[in-house]
């Protein structure tokens, strides 16, 4: 626990810190960028994307070699990644667009392509006399050992960056992922608006490749907003709980695995952002599975409780265990299953309440009031008090139920 | 009326007028087959216009081809005389329902103030004012109550009219609308209508992709016939006639539907 805590108060030594706060910033960035992707429902795009990086990473690496380089330059490596990502986008752009081919075969297509060449690059760099210690492996599946103040900085300002761009381009971005149709006819570039939202994820994919790597980036990008989405119904803060999520994952993952020498850190900030999300999907006040459920319930009573009334007042007896049990509960039937004094009121009241209904759908000229009748509604919050008053004149005295 | 490169033209719209939408030579390809092909059109001003044909005739592909929402292989637009490019903030769009993801994270006071974005661009915060005018929108479809309802739960009638309001947000002098009464109550029909005509009497023009041959002597000035082709155009009174329905529709639309129309005509 002792490391853990150290780890989460950035006692744990000058690596950790850095680490920590990076792991922090690239979440933020990935989470809030990531919300646009789902939002398109373009998830799968950004896996291409990131896979497409790898074989930039290693023409970007042979090149600074042949160029009489060490060849181990982060900016160097990273930009050479942005390229053939970029070069990867494009072509899923392409064939989407000139082929009959639909887009989850452009990303499987693209994806296979480019990650086998970048496994190709890796494995002759591998063979070469300045390629042994060069670590390019480290990109797969990230790694923190050697994170220096530099990649920190890296992640910094370019996660700063595309923080800024994403809240700036919010509105085009929103109206694209919402409504494109609407957007192209208001104008907007609906292609040119997806490419520089790509454009952002690639950007965060490209700086998270040192700590994350390319396999898990996706991960961090889509988990964030989809758990946002458990606790808003609105786009704008999507951006910003994912961010949260994104930068509460990335600080804790990096915190634990800090703690045990064992542990990856990639992997585990991913774990824990899983965590978060399964928290959100059972437990959100809305959209949670256990708020529906309980919903479900409430709503399945309330159907039971009147079907239970109305029997009541027409005098059937009630066969279904559930509606027994309901209504003792509530008081409304004894033990024996007579209805008491407040069942019978009810029941009654009720049986007036259809009547009314029937008057109303006969007398009302509105349909979309009547309309509204679906069994369950008061009819107290369909009609003011006097046209109540006013179907009850047209229908006379109420009758008593149950021989009272 | 073939011109010299083959393309049928017609002299009424040859020259760009001032009207509100005048589209030349228009054509549309999904594939190899024409879905709209070399369609010349003119829209009238200060009327509601009904643009008609039988299922997969190009009725909804003319109208966003014309607005650029998908490609055209072809033709020309114009709006009010300019080209559409520079009249963009001049037209409003109501697309059909189903061309959007109704479980989206946005509340109905969201989707209306999306009318605005053009206007305040990037950068600017969404004044009170604007605020005020996006729900004066919503309370004139009848819908202020839901403001903030995520979009999900409004029925059929209720979301489109959230797109009417979201067209009304961004004050426009042309209204394109696509099938705006499919599928909704009478309830929504009537109201949708109401502020159709209310536009209508303030000086707009409405260009509507319509299904109902019922209603059209009812709701319209002005008729576009389109099976492919451009069959005819004109007033109601001239051009929404039982020939040129039948040249529409061929085969496909009864005899009794065509006597019923006559008789709401009375003739």
């Amino acid at each position: 626990m002792q490391p853990f805590l150290n780890a989460l108060l950035l006692q744990a030594g000058y690596n950790a810190t850095l680490v920590a706060v990076g792991a922090a910033l690239l979440g933020f960035a990935a989470g809030s960028s990531g919300a646009f992707l789902f939002l398109r429902k373009r998830a799968l795009v950004s896996d291409a994307v990131a896979h497409a990086t790898l074989p930039g990473v290693g023409i970007a690496f042979i090149l600074m070699v042949s160029l009489g380089g060490e060849g181990r330059s982060l900016i160097g490596l990273l930009l050479g990644s942005a390229v053939t990502a970029w070069i990867g986008l494009l072509l899923i752009e392409w064939i989407t667009r000139r082929t009959r081919l639909a887009e989850d075969a452009a990303i499987g297509a693209v994806l296979g392509v480019f990650f086998g060449v970048g496994i190709v690059l890796l494995t002759i760099i591998q063979s070469m006399s300045a390629g042994r210690q060069a670590g390019l492996e480290g990109f797969l599946l990230g790694s923190t050992a050697g994170m220096l103040f530099q990649d920190a900085v890296v992640i910094a300002v370019g996660g700063s960056l595309a923080v800024l761009a994403t809240w700036l381009m919010r509105r085009p971005m929103t109206l694209v992922a919402f409504d494109s149709e609407y957007a192209a006819a208001m104008g907007y570039d609906v292609r040119r608006i997806d490419l520089l939202m790509m454009g952002l994820v690639m950007a965060v994919t490209v700086i998270g490749l040192k700590l994350v790597g390319l396999i898990l980036i996706v991960a961090m990008l889509i988990i964030p907003a989809v758990t946002a989405r458990f606790w808003t119904e609105r786009s704008n803060r999507v951006i910003w709980i994912a961010g949260a999520v994104g930068g509460a994952s990335g600080y804790l993952g990096a915190a634990f695995s800090a703690s045990a020498p064992a542990l990856p850190t990639g992997p585990i900030i991913v774990l824990v952002a899983a965590g978060i999300f399964v928290l959100s999907l059972l437990f959100a006040p809305v959209r949670g599975v256990l708020a529906a459920v309980i919903r479900h319930r409430r709503f399945q009573a309330r159907v039971h409780r009147r079907q239970g009334l109305l029997s009541l007042a027409a005098q059937h007896p009630i066969r279904e265990a559930y509606t027994l049990r309901l209504l003792r509960r509530d008081g409304l039937v004894r033990a024996d299953g007579v209805p008491t004094q407040t069942g019978r009121a009810q029941a009654a009241k009720i049986a007036r309440d259809e009547r009314r209904w029937d008057v109303a759908r006969e007398v009302h000229q509105d349909v979309g009031l009547t309309g509204r009748y679906d069994g369950l509604t008061p009819i107290e919050d369909v009609f003011t008090a006097d046209e109540i008053a006013d179907f009850d004149r047209r229908l006379g005295p109420p009758a008593a139920v149950g021989g009272a | 009326m073939a011109a010299q490169d083959g393309r049928v033209t017609y002299p009424a719209v040859a020259s760009v007028s001032d009207a509100p939408l005048t589209v030349r030579g228009v054509t549309v390809s999904y594939g190899e087959k024409p879905a709209v092909f070399s369609v010349d059109a003119s829209f009238p001003a200060k009327a509601m216009s009904a643009i008609i044909g039988p299922n997969g005739a190009g009725k909804s592909t003319l109208l966003k081809a014309s607005l650029g929402v998908i490609p055209r292989l072809s033709g020309e637009v114009h709006v009010f005389g300019q080209p559409i490019e520079q009249a963009r903030d001049r037209i409003a769009y109501v697309p059909q329902r189903a061309s959007v993801d109704w479980d989206f994270p946005t509340t109905v006071v969201d989707v209306v103030q999306m009318g605005l974005y053009r206007k305040i661009g990037l950068l600017r915060r969404l004044s009170g004012q604007m605020k005020a005018w996006a729900l004066e929108c919503l309370d004139r479809v009848g819908m202020a109550d839901f403001a903030d309802r995520q979009i999900g739960q409004l029925s059929g009638g209720q979301q489109q009219r959230v797109f009417l309001a979201r067209a009304l947000a961004q004050d426009a002098d042309l209204y394109l609308l696509d099938e705006p009464f499919a599928g909704v109550d009478a309830a929504t029909e009537r109201a949708i209508i109401d502020v159709l005509e209310l536009l209508k009497a303030g000086g707009k023009a409405l260009v509507s992709v319509h299904h109902d041959l019922s209603t059209v002597r009812e709701y319209f000035d002005h008729v576009f016939l389109i099976n492919v082709r451009r069959i005819a155009e004109g007033p109601v009174e001239t051009a929404f006639t039982t020939e040129n329905l039948q040249a529409t529709y061929g085969g496909r639309l009864a005899a009794t539907h065509l006597d019923e129309l006559s008789l709401a005509r009375g003739v």
